[in-house]
């Protein structure tokens, strides 16, 4: 990808020809071919990486602040809170940071989705996608139990509890995961431990999501195949460097935003109080961004069914690549399809909704319809699709579509000649 | 300088990279300072001492900011003796008036100036402290006298809140 890059310095040369990395960093940096018409929501996976190294960078000075002991926890977090210098910035940022995280991941899927970005030959870089969003959730979910709350107590029980609903081996399975016979300081350690593992993981995976897409290249809104160096492609540096950079600033300012002014917004009350295994709060919800899993959960009026159910949800974006029959890849030349896609996130953010409310009435019927429908668009109306969906006729260039009659008129004229 | 005209675009990466680089230095400073004494450390910052149970010829050792502190009620031999000592002879030259603000009270960091262990009291070949860990000697006074320490046994700030009580810190 980057046959001639050669470094000014002396020093860069030597390191350069010992390890090329310089090499390899300039390749997937500056000369990679993007194509000329991304928007966006192409920024998306820019600010992601900010995002993963952002809480990494917080979570490591809060970890030498935070103690992972049942007794001591809820007051360290108040100690970072009070006493260390600037730990309320910091803190902040990391909690809002989670949420912010899932905000860019979302609307990255939701981008992937709407433009097609997931076939073929991408299948990989979105099947790296599902893993990194499942250990984002996991991080996430474990982060979240780390101020020894009521929200995090509580949430810690629901979720270990799931593993309950394993037949036969649940119950010695909860009781590995407790390493006892309730939530309590073993499970605050293990997770403690596994919180600040995983990030690293996910960088990791960043690393081969990244690998995947430069081998075909990014897609874009007009979902066609794109010739690498041809006119419809433009370098990283400095088209897609400033754009993203100026998406970045306008992510930070909203960042910022929630930071400084309202910090708990997105958090519950309920976290403030320190875990107490002796009572549950009135009503018990996952962050935000779980919501929607949430609801899914609670639809299910079985255990097991509803474990099920939920994890599926998550799984079954995996198969999204091959559930997809369609060939066409942007829902801008797929009628249909883009009614569809766009009724699925509305769908996805209603049962969001759903989860929040308490689960009983006309909330448990709703959620049910919802759930019913968000399992069709994978399982039936995507597979049919492709069959019965006549689609609009593809252009054969990025520029095609933004050219005056004329334009094309004159390149079809020179292409006779 | 090149002959080159300053053009616009010259005065907006500038300012746009020296606003970039000043908000990003900014930011890094809440991450650095994280790392300082925090308020609850600054909290423990002093720490008051009744006097009256030491005897002459007695010490005592108190915590402060997580160090010990020596507090010893010298014996009048100990101050002349301190008192005797003729600056040349001294490493680190300090008076011994300079070094307790009453004679009979000596105050002082009980940790050896060379490399952070405790000395030991009433050792010594100068019948003061003996430091174990790398042999520094030190007088009455807490003076250095012989060993690879640096400086005398620093003395932190105290005040005489009354006959019977300092205030250290």
């Amino acid at each position: 990808m980057s046959d001639n890059y050669v470094p000014k310095s002396a020093v860069g040369k030597w390191f350069n020809e010992r390890l090329p990395l310089l090499d390899l960093i300039y390749g997937h940096l500056m000369p990679y071919p993007t194509p000329k018409n991304l928007n966006y929501f192409w920024t998306f996976g820019g600010i992601l990486t900010f995002c993963l190294v952002t809480q990494i960078i917080t979570g490591l000075v809060l970890a030498m602040h935070y103690v992972a002991d049942a007794d001591l926890a809820f007051a360290s977090v108040e100690h970072i809170m009070r006493d260390v210098n600037y730990g309320w910035l910091l803190r902040y940022i990391h909690a809002n940071g989670a949420s912010l995280f899932f905000m860019a991941v979302y609307i990255h899927m939701a981008r992937s989705m709407f433009y097609g970005s997931y076939k073929e030959p991408r299948e990989l870089i979105w099947i790296i996608g599902v893993f990194i969003f499942l250990l984002m959730i996991a991080t996430a979910f474990m982060g979240y139990v780390l101020p020894w709350g009521q929200m995090s107590f509580w949430g810690a029980t629901v979720i270990t509890n799931l593993f309950s609903a394993i037949p036969i081996v649940g119950e010695s399975v909860t009781n590995w995961l407790w390493g006892g016979y309730a939530v309590g300081s073993p499970l605050l350690t293990r997770f403690f431990t596994l919180h600040y593992l995983m990030p690293f993981l996910i960088f990791a995976l960043v690393i081969l999501h990244v690998w995947a897409l430069h081998v075909p290249g990014n897609n874009n809104p007009e979902g066609i195949d794109v010739v690498k160096g041809s006119q419809d492609t433009v370098p990283f540096h400095p088209h897609y460097v400033v754009k993203d950079l100026f998406a970045l600033v306008v992510f930070l300012i909203i960042f910022a935003g929630f930071v400084f002014f309202v910090p708990n917004l997105l958090g519950h009350t309920d976290n403030y109080i320190q875990a107490n295994p002796l009572q549950t709060p009135e009503h018990i919800v996952p962050e935000w961004y779980f919501l929607p899993f949430y609801a899914i959960l609670r639809a299910v009026p079985d255990k097991l069914g509803g474990v099920i159910l939920m994890v599926s949800a998550i799984a079954i974006l995996a198969f999204l690549p091959w559930l997809d029959t369609s060939k066409v890849r942007s829902a801008k030349y797929r009628p249909l399809y883009k009614q569809f896609v766009w009724l699925f996130f509305a769908n996805t953010i209603f049962l969001g909704y759903l989860g929040a409310q308490v689960a009983d009435g006309m909330y448990l019927i709703m959620g049910r319809i919802a759930t019913v429908y968000y399992f069709a668009h994978f399982i039936i109306i995507l597979p049919l699709l492709g069959y019965i969906e006549k689609t609009k006729p593809l252009p054969k260039s990025l520029s095609e579509p933004v050219l005056s009659k004329e334009e094309k008129e004159i390149i079809a004229s020179g292409a006779t000649t | 300088m090149s002959d080159k005209p300053v053009t616009r675009r010259n005065f907006l990466y500038i300012t746009t990279g020296t606003f970039t680089a000043a908000g990003a230095a900014s930011l890094v400073w809440p991450f650095i300072d994280q790392m300082n004494p925090d308020a609850s450390v600054k909290a423990l910052a002093s720490t008051e001492v009744d006097l009256r149970p030491i005897a002459p010829g007695q010490s005592i050792t108190v915590l402060w900011r997580g160090k010990p502190v020596f507090i010893r009620r010298r014996t009048p031999e100990e101050i002349s003796e301190a008192k005797a000592v003729s600056l040349d002879e001294l490493p680190d030259p300090q008076d011994d008036s300079a070094r307790a603000k009453n004679p009979e009270w000596l105050v002082m960091v009980g940790i050896c100036t060379h490399l952070g262990c405790i000395p030991l009291g009433q050792k010594g070949e100068y019948n003061g402290w003996f430091c174990p860990c790398h042999g520094s000697h030190y007088d009455t006074s807490g003076r250095i006298r012989k060993g690879p320490a640096p400086t005398n046994l620093e003395i932190p700030d105290y005040v005489f809140l009354n006959d019977n009580t300092i205030k250290i810190g």
